[in-house]
């Protein structure tokens, strides 16, 4: 039965490593997501043949809630809430890696009456695991409530700052590892156990809580990997390798989608971690040295719908204010009715944009606009000049040119989409505000740029009202 | 021979483990970079469901003999990671099913 069971994991871990390679073409996804679930099923069923495993109650009831709570949160949640569901997900993970190395912990642990009159022993590379299971499955747990918290608008999503923030992180993570090196030395210490799981939790809630709304992507896709991590330091507790295997695999697929998002922003990951892009530059001094000058043209409805009636090509550039407007859909109508009187539609999307990697493919998915319409930055960026119209929906700080020649705004190096080389820009936006790196937008007083003003739902919504009267 | 690997047997299944974790850390990384920024959601939340394979230290603390203070924590960490599992597999699908070419 062991051997069984062994190669049963070890089919599961194949399908894990088969399902994220389908995932990496849209014709292929589908059935990447199948395998992965497949081997999942595979891995439960193996265990409950475990010898270990006698009475099913408990398992029955738990397998029956954690289902029904996932089914109607995968069913119910809204496309535009996606990045908030995936923090959560990461979240349920990460609680229940820590949730794990407690419970094997007390175990082996004589004082609780499993395996009684025994010695405690606790092997070192066991001891290591259960406390760094503790520590990044309880900051993953914690952290990712509070990103879930600040998607869902219940925590603010502004860069919080808190007095001694860094030395007062510092410190707690120091203290974690220290106590984790006293209670291997002294495994029956299971006061510091405790203490260390109450840090590791408080640990999550400091870390995230300084990190602002339009950073989300990255703090998301390091979650995302901490709760991997997670899985494979639970997997040295149990000393089982399909979830070593498996939180390796998801482990460096967050570090590399992190990085992505990191490269995105021009920005160290310390940097971003750290809390806040206004700390980077001199805040909010910054916003006013660098204000531009000028007069800003703004177009209605009406005009825009002349201008768009005789174009060639368009190129529509999204942001996180249409996920808030829900405009996806109003969008794709516009889109069908510019292709329907021959304009070349296209959509380039900044890595960043949104709250979380891909934000806006998935939802441009749901509202049915064919993916080879969307254009990654590097593969769009040079078409600009010979662009006729460009449409920014709720996109401010990826468009900025001051990323590229001002050595004075806070996120000069970005690689930003270059819209203002196209023969007009319009700006779909709600005011003049700034955007999430707090500095003014140059692009919206250039001679060839035009606002837009309104929600992106009933802006867009009304142009093409307008288009189709023409 | 024998003796020498029968006292060191911990160290042994110990680096066994280090090796597939290294190793395994590659093959994530080879397959990730190949895929394409559309997919990068759906990316992110399946294999966010596979990191709900805690499950298996779960159930092995939620089936225990006897009824003690790790079953509870195992009964906890069954629901949280089903919800993982559940949720995130479930959603994924939903998200792909939307994916299409015209």
């Amino acid at each position: 039965m062991f051997i069984a069971i062994e190669l049963t994991y070890l089919i599961s871990s194949i399908l894990f490593i088969f399902g994220i390679k389908f995932l990496g073409s849209p014709k292929t996804a589908r059935k990447g997501n199948l395998y992965a679930a497949i081997g999942m099923f595979l891995a439960i069923a193996a265990t409950l043949l475990d010898q270990n495993v006698l009475t099913f109650e408990w398992i029955i009831i738990g397998i029956i809630i954690g289902s029904l709570i996932g089914t109607i949160l995968a069913v119910k949640v809204p496309m535009t809430g996606m990045p908030q569901m995936v923090g959560m997900l990461n979240g349920f993970g990460g609680g229940a890696s820590a949730l794990v190395a407690l419970a094997e912990y007390y175990k082996i642990n004589p004082n609780y009456p499993v395996e009684k009159g025994l010695p405690f022993i606790l092997p070192i590379d066991q001891g290591a695991a259960i406390i760094l299971s503790l520590l990044i499955g309880g900051v993953t747990f914690t952290g990712s409530m509070i990103a879930f918290g600040k998607l869902q608008g219940l925590v603010t999503g502004k860069v919080v700052k808190y007095p001694l923030q860094h030395p007062l992180n510092l410190l707690l993570l120091l203290g974690v590892l220290a106590g984790g090196v006293y209670v291997v030395l002294n495994p029956s210490a299971t006061n510091i156990v405790l203490l260390i799981t109450f840090v590791s939790l408080l640990l999550g809630v400091l870390l995230v809580l300084p990190i602002g709304g339009a950073d989300m992507p990255v703090a998301i896709s390091l979650l995302n990997s901490y709760s991997g991590i997670a899985g494979s330091t639970t997997g040295f507790v149990l000393g089982n390798n399909e979830l070593i295997i498996a939180g390796a695999l998801v482990g460096a697929s967050g570090i590399i989608l992190t990085l992505i998002m990191c490269r995105g922003m021009n920005r160290s990951l310390m940097n971003v971690v750290l809390g806040g892009w206004a700390s980077a530059g001199s805040g909010g001094a910054a916003s006013e040295s660098t204000a531009v000058k000028g007069d800003v043209k703004a177009i209605d409805s009406e005009e825009l719908a002349m201008l768009l009636d005789s174009v060639g090509s368009v190129v529509i550039v999204p942001g996180y204010g249409m996920a808030v407007a829900q405009a996806q859909h109003a969008v794709r109508d516009l889109v069908n009715l510019l292709e329907k009187k021959g304009v070349k539609v296209r959509f380039a999307i900044h890595p960043v944009a949104g709250r979380m990697p891909g934000h806006m493919n998935v939802l441009l998915a749901e509202a049915q606009v064919s993916y080879d319409k969307l254009y990654a930055m590097e593969d769009i960026n040079d078409d600009f000049p010979s662009t006729d119209v460009v449409i920014v929906i709720g996109a401010n700080d990826v468009v900025n040119p001051a990323a590229r020649h001002d050595q004075n705004s806070p996120i000069f190096g970005m690689p930003i989409l270059n819209v203002d080389y196209a023969k007009t820009v319009i700006i779909n936006k709600r005011s003049l505000n700034v955007g999430y790196a707090g500095i003014e937008n140059e692009l919206f007083f250039y001679p060839n740029s035009l606002m837009y003003f309104g929600d992106a739902k009933d802006a867009i919504t009304k142009l093409t009202n307008e288009l189709k009267n023409l | 021979m024998v003796e020498f690997i029968s006292t060191h047997l911990g160290t042994f299944v110990f680096l066994m483990h280090v090796y597939v974790f290294i190793l395994a850390i590659f093959v994530g990384f080879e397959l990730i970079t190949k895929v394409p920024p559309t997919l990068h959601t759906p990316l992110m939340s399946g294999s966010n469901a596979i990191s709900g394979i805690t499950i298996v230290g779960a159930l092995l603390s939620a089936g225990l003999k006897e009824f003690t203070i790790s079953t509870i924590f195992g009964l906890v960490a069954v629901i949280f990671a089903m919800i993982n599992v559940v949720g995130g597999f479930l959603v994924t699908d939903r998200m792909l099913k939307m994916f299409k070419k015209k």
